[in-house]
This record gives structure tokens, sequence and C-alpha cells, in this order.
């Protein structure tokens, strides 16, 4: 979002969201679906530990599964933007069934799609992806950030020790969304290189 | 968890011609490779020409079977089992190679082996003309998105197939898909209807 004009909602600072619950993730692989939440994490700090996708819009969630199930030993947080979990909803379903206790989501919404040029999206009419989660199936899904009675998630989004607590340490799958504001953010991008976003992935995964 | 009655309906023919010495069909055939590829993740939007090969995986505690929405979804998982360490599959018909098509971007890009087995409808004696068009594209959408693609002209030569798909796979960092022929499969009849 490199010309962004005023912000134009209200919400949590992506950035420091991203990165106070990044700073708690310890061993945890970290799935960034394309676009801004993949900035954020990188703006985060880079790891061999961050897969970032750079297109294959809908794919970040079903991926993350792939990981929490090849690897249950290992805690898997996918951070992925409202549009991208809507292209791929069917994933809420998919991995309810699969019910992998490993595996966290981290949906960033702004309530428009931000890389494209701010168009609306659909968000921030009368979707509720939190809900959505616990329709598929998803028990603990919950959305922070916002006024949003049932699914809220009882603590301050700014509470990162509770907050990645739930992503990190709850019973997965879990899923939050946090509804962050539309704003312009500095550039950080993580390399576009694809085999080398996977090689060093699955080499920090195989590790240790 | 799959219904395979239809796989023994009457008005869907069966190839048993192609068992084998112990009367393994191809699914089944299938199926016992899967070990030895080191495959524990199988993903699908059921079809009834891959009933047999889902019955057994879904009865054997050693595979997980990941019933998927839509088929784009199993291209995204068998990438994070890759980066996770083992190799996957993802069964689908035909048509479901259409919803595939924008996320074979992803083990393209970043050079990861996955592995689709693909039943055929679409072709010869197809009854439903709403599978021609797609059914009719497989080969050349596969091909287009860099998906090296194996044809069995038997029902003997479905496992085979699978087993090199997965070791090119492996060898390119690419996907590959099997096509299993309508002729192998069977052409899928509806009773009461054209």
């Amino acid at each position: 979002m490199r010309d962004a004009g005023p912000d134009r909602h209200a919400g949590l600072d992506r950035r420091a969201l991203v990165a106070g619950i990044l700073d708690r993730r310890g061993d945890a692989a970290v799935v960034a679906g394309l676009g801004s939440p993949a900035w954020d994490c990188h703006a985060a700090g880079d790891s061999p530990l961050n897969f970032y996708f750079w297109g294959a819009m809908g794919g970040a969630a079903m991926l993350g599964l792939g990981v929490a199930l090849a690897q249950p030993a290992r805690r898997v947080l996918v951070v992925t933007g409202d549009a991208e979990m809507l292209m791929g909803v069917g994933s809420l379903a998919t991995i309810a069934a699969q019910a992998p206790s490993n595996l966290a989501l981290l949906v960033l919404d702004n309530e428009a799609f931000g890389e494209t040029g701010r168009q609306a999206g659909l968000t921030g009419r009368d979707t509720d992806i939190a809900a959505i989660a616990r329709g598929a199936g998803i028990d603990a899904a919950f959305t922070v950030g916002a006024e949003v009675g049932e699914g809220s998630a009882g603590f301050a989004a700014t509470d990162f020790d509770a907050l990645a607590g739930m992503l990190f340490a709850g019973e997965g799958p879990v899923l939050c969304v946090a509804k962050i504001a539309l704003s312009a953010e500095s550039d950080s991008y993580p390399p576009r290189d694809g085999v080398l976003l996977q090689a060093r992935f699955r080499a920090a995964l195989a590790g240790d | 968890m799959f219904d395979v009655s239809t796989v023994d309906d009457p008005d869907i023919p069966q190839h048993r011609d192609a068992e084998d010495s112990d009367g393994a069909d191809w699914g089944e055939q299938v199926f016992r490779s899967l070990p030895d590829l080191g495959i524990r993740h199988v993903a699908t939007v059921p079809d009834a020409g891959l009933g047999r090969f889902l019955e057994l995986c879904d009865a054997d505690p050693a595979i997980r079977l990941i019933t998927l929405t839509t088929e784009e979804e199993g291209i995204a998982l068998a990438c994070g089992t890759w980066l996770g360490g083992e190799l996957a599959a993802v069964a689908m018909q035909s048509s479901g190679v259409g919803n595939v098509v924008n996320m074979l971007g992803l083990p393209n890009v970043c050079r990861i082996p996955c592995l689709l087995l693909v039943s055929m409808r679409g072709e010869a004696e197809e009854r439903n003309p709403w599978q021609v068009p797609v059914g009719r594209a497989v080969p050349d959408l596969l091909a287009a998105l860099g998906v090296d693609v194996f044809r069995p002209e038997s029902a003997s030569g479905v496992a085979p197939a699978f087993v090199e798909a997965a070791g090119q796979a492996r060898r390119t960092g690419r996907p590959a898909a099997v096509l299993v022929s309508q002729r192998i499969i069977g052409a899928k009849s509806f009773a009461g209807g054209d």
C-alpha cells in the first residue's frame, strides 16, 4: 500500500499487532498469505521458518494445514488477510474436519482489498469470518479489535501475551480475526524466489 | 465414510480383466503403492471412479484421507505436506482439474512435487454433456501449467504410472498427474435418465 490515502476506519495497528505476536512465536512455523500480511510478517523479522505467498490466493490456510499434518509436533500459524481467507473459505470446513491441534490462523481484517486499490471488501458489510469458522466447526474462533459480542476474545488485542498464548499454545485449530486499520505501511518485501522460500523453509522444519 | 455402492452398481461397467493374480483392481493396486512412495496423506473431492481407492484409504489407519471442499485446496495442502517433509496425493475427478488452475502456480514457482490422480469424465461414452468441456481440456490444461501427464492405456498400467509419476514429481520438483481414462473406469450411466 504505497500510495494510500488517509485511514478509512479505526482499528488495530497491523504492524504492531503482528510484531507483538511473532515476538512470542518460539520455533513456530509461519505461513503468510499474499500481500500485506506477508509484508507484515517480514517486517516483524525474516526467518527461514516463514513461508510467504506472492500469489496462489486462497491457499495459505491449506498450505498451513499440510505443514501441520506432516509435522504434528510443530506449531503452525497462518497469517493472512480477510479476502484471501474468504477466497479459500471452504478450507475452514476442511480444517475443522481434520482438527489439527497444532494449527492456528490469524486473519488480518481491514475490510478492504488493500493491495489492489483499497476496494471495499465483504467483511465491511455483513460477513463475519469468525462466525463462519465457528459454523464450519472451528469452535475456538474469535475476533479482536471490534465490538463483536458473542465472538469476542474476552481480552484486549494489545494483550499480546494472551493473544500469542491463544495462537501458539491453545488447543487447535484456533482462528483469530483481528480488525485492523486500513493503513499505509512501509515496504518490507521478502524474497520473491519461490524455490528459495520453499527450500529454506523445508530445511528449517526438518533441521530441528 | 465413502459410499462406494455406486462402484458395484451394475450400471457402471467395471473392468475386472485388469485384476492382478490376487484379485486386486487398479484402485487397490494404487492404494498398495502408497507406503513405498512415502505417501500418508491423500486429499480428495470424491468421485465414483475413485471409489475403491478412496474406500481403502479411508479404512487404513496409516493413511489420512482429507476430504476437501474444492480440489484447489488439495494442491495447497500437498505443497504444505511437502514443506513438512512428505509427498501427498490429490485424487479428483477431471472436472476438478478446472478448479486447480491458479493454485498450480504454487508448486510450479516453488518447485514442489505433488501428485494428482484424476478419474476422467467427458471421454468416450460420456452421457452427461456438462462433463465434456473440462474433461476434453484436461490434458492441455495440465500441460500448459507445467504438469507432467501420465495416461495409462489399461487398468493394469495405472499403478505403475502412479509410481512413475511420483518419481518424476520428486525428481523434477514439479506436479505430475495420472489420468485414469473413462475406458478404464467405465462410463457412468444415469438410472432412469439419459
